[in-house]
C-alpha cells in the first residue's frame, strides 16, 4: 500500500446539523471501492500528529475523494474537520483500506443497506456505485437518523430512488412534517416492512454507532437473515 | 516530512508514553466486529485445542472455569487507533491449555463461533502472553466484546484477541485469518504499527 498523500481541501459543504462533507483533491489517489475507508492524518506546527479513519463517500477511479464527517463532542480531530478546515488547507490521507465491507458492481445479488446516523457514508458510496454502474441488482437502504436535520445526503439519496433502489427512513426523535407514523427506533416490524426479506437472499451491510449496529444486526438475525450474510461496521464506544 | 495542517492541534490530548505510535486513549470500549454479535449459551459452548496431527482436547464451560484462573491487568490497542490502559481481565492462560500437548507447530489459527479466524504464532500465545478471558473489569465478558470467552493476546493489535473463541488449531504454516485476508497485517505489532499490508 502506498504511503501518505497530500490532500488539498477543495470544498467544504454543510451536510447535517453536526457534520459536513469534505471534498479533497488527492494527487496519486489510486481510486477506491464502495465501502472502503482511509486514514486521515493531521500534523500541528510543532509536529504533533493525530490519525483517524473515515469512510469514503466517493467511489471509483479519480483523485477527488469525498468524506462526510460528523462532529464527535469532545473529539480531537472531528471538530477541526467540521469547524476549522477551509478550502485550500492541506491534510494527509492513506488508503484505500478495507476489503470486506465493500460492494462491487460485478456482484449481481440483492443488497440491503442499513445505516445509523453518519454510518450512511460508506453505504452512500455503494448506492452511488450501484447507480453509476446502472446495476440491476435490487438495492435497498434503510436509514435511521434522529431528525431530518441529522440526515446526511438525503436529497441525493431521494433523487436516486428508482426501480432498482428503494430508500426508507426511520426517524428516531422527530420526523419531517407530514410524515406518517411516529418517531421511534427501528423495530422488527419496521425492518420487515422496509427491508428485503431473508428469502430474497440479500447481502446485508450495516454501519453505524455500536449500539445501533448491535440492535439492527440482532433484528436482522431474528428475522432470519443468516449471520454470515450480514457485514457490519461499528464506530464509537459501547 | 509531514504536511502541516493549518490551525490543527488546539484540541490535542495528553500524550502518554504507554500509547504506541498513532494510537489515542479512550475510556469507552469500542467494538470492531465483521458481523452480528453471536449470543452463545454456556451450555452449548466448548473450547478445543487441536494439533497438527489431529490430536484434540476439549473443555466444556464448567471444565474451563475449573482450571486455574489468572487475573491480568494490561493495556489494549485496537488497529482502529484507540487504546485502553490498565484494563482488568480474568481467564485461563493458554499455557494451561497447552500443558502436555506435543507439537512442533510454529503457528496457530484461532477459530471462533460465527466463523471468524485469526492467525497468531504459537510463541505469542505461550509463556504468560495470552489467555482465554471470561471476565472484563470484574464482570462476565459482554457478548459484544466476545462473551462468554475471547482470546486475550494484548501485546498484538486487538483483532488478534479473537472474540467468541472456539478453538486453537496448531499449524505448521502461517495461514492468514479473516482480517488478515482482508487487508490487515499478518502479525500486528502495535509498537511497530503493523496495521495493514
Amino acid at each position: 500500500m502506498s504511503g501518505w498523500l497530500a490532500a488539498r481541501v477543495a470544498e467544504v459543504v454543510p451536510a447535517s446539523a453536526s457534520g459536513r462533507v469534505l471534498v479533497l483533491d488527492v494527487p496519486g489517489w489510486p481510486g477506491n471501492l464502495a465501502g472502503q475507508h482511509l486514514d486521515l492524518r493531521l500534523t500541528a506546527e510543532d509536529g504533533y500528529q493525530a490519525v483517524r479513519s473515515y469512510s469514503v463517500a466517493s467511489v471509483g477511479a479519480g483523485e477527488r475523494v469525498e468524506l462526510a464527517v460528523d462532529e464527535v463532542p469532545d473529539g480531537e480531530v472531528s471538530p477541526y474537520l467540521v469547524q476549522d478546515v477551509r478550502p485550500g488547507d492541506v491534510l494527509e490521507v492513506r488508503g484505500p483500506l478495507g476489503r470486506y465491507f465493500v460492494w462491487q458492481p460485478e456482484d449481481p445479488g440483492p443488497v440491503q443497506l442499513v445505516a445509523g446516523g453518519s454510518g450512511v457514508v460508506p453505504l452512500v458510496a455503494m448506492v452511488r456505485a450501484h447507480a453509476a454502474a446502472r446495476s440491476p441488482a435490487p438495492f435497498r437502504l434503510l436509514c435511521s437518523v434522529r431528525t431530518p436535520a441529522d440526515a446526511f445526503y438525503r436529497p441525493e439519496l431521494e433523487a436516486l430512488v428508482d426501480d432498482a433502489f428503494r430508500l426508507d427512513w426511520v426517524w428516531t426523535r422527530a420526523a419531517p412534517p407530514g410524515w406518517p407514523g411516529t418517531p421511534g427506533r427501528l423495530t422488527a416490524a419496521g425492518l420487515a416492512a422496509a427491508a428485503l426479506p431473508p428469502e430474497a437472499g440479500p447481502t446485508v451491510y450495516v454501519c453505524g454507532p455500536t449500539g445501533f449496529v448491535e440492535a439492527a444486526a440482532s433484528l436482522l438475525v431474528a428475522a432470519g437473515h443468516p449471520p454470515g450474510r450480514i457485514r457490519t461496521e461499528r464506530f464509537g464506544g459501547s | 516530512m509531514a504536511v502541516v495542517s493549518r490551525g490543527f492541534g488546539a484540541r490535542r490530548r495528553e500524550q502518554d508514553p504507554a500509547l504506541p505510535p498513532g494510537q489515542y486513549l479512550t475510556t469507552d470500549f469500542p467494538v470492531l466486529s465483521a458481523g452480528p454479535t453471536p449470543h452463545l449459551h454456556a451450555g452449548e459452548w466448548e473450547l478445543e485445542v487441536r494439533t497438527e496431527t489431529g490430536a484434540r482436547r476439549t473443555w466444556s464451560w464448567e471444565e474451563l472455569l475449573a482450571l486455574p484462573q489468572e487475573d491480568v491487568r494490561t493495556d489494549i490497542h485496537c488497529v482502529t487507533r484507540w487504546s485502553k490502559l490498565g484494563t482488568r481481565w480474568r481467564g485461563v492462560a493458554v499455557d494451561t491449555l497447552l500443558e502436555g500437548v506435543e507439537t512442533t507447530a510454529a503457528f496457530t489459527t484461532v477459530h471462533c463461533y460465527g466463523g471468524y479466524t485469526t492467525n497468531v504464532p504459537l510463541a505469542d500465545l505461550v509463556d504468560g502472553k495470552a489467555w482465554i478471558a471470561t471476565e472484563f473489569e470484574g464482570a462476565p465478558l459482554p457478548d459484544e466484546h466476545g462473551g462468554p470467552a475471547r482470546l486475550l493476546v494484548p501485546h498484538l493489535y486487538f483483532w488478534k484477541s479473537a472474540k467468541w473463541v472456539r478453538g486453537l488449531v496448531l499449524t505448521e504454516t502461517d495461514e492468514p485469518g479473516f482480517w488478515e485476508r482482508n487487508g490487515y497485517h499478518l502479525y500486528g505489532d502495535p509498537w511497530r504499527e503493523q496495521r495493514y499490508w
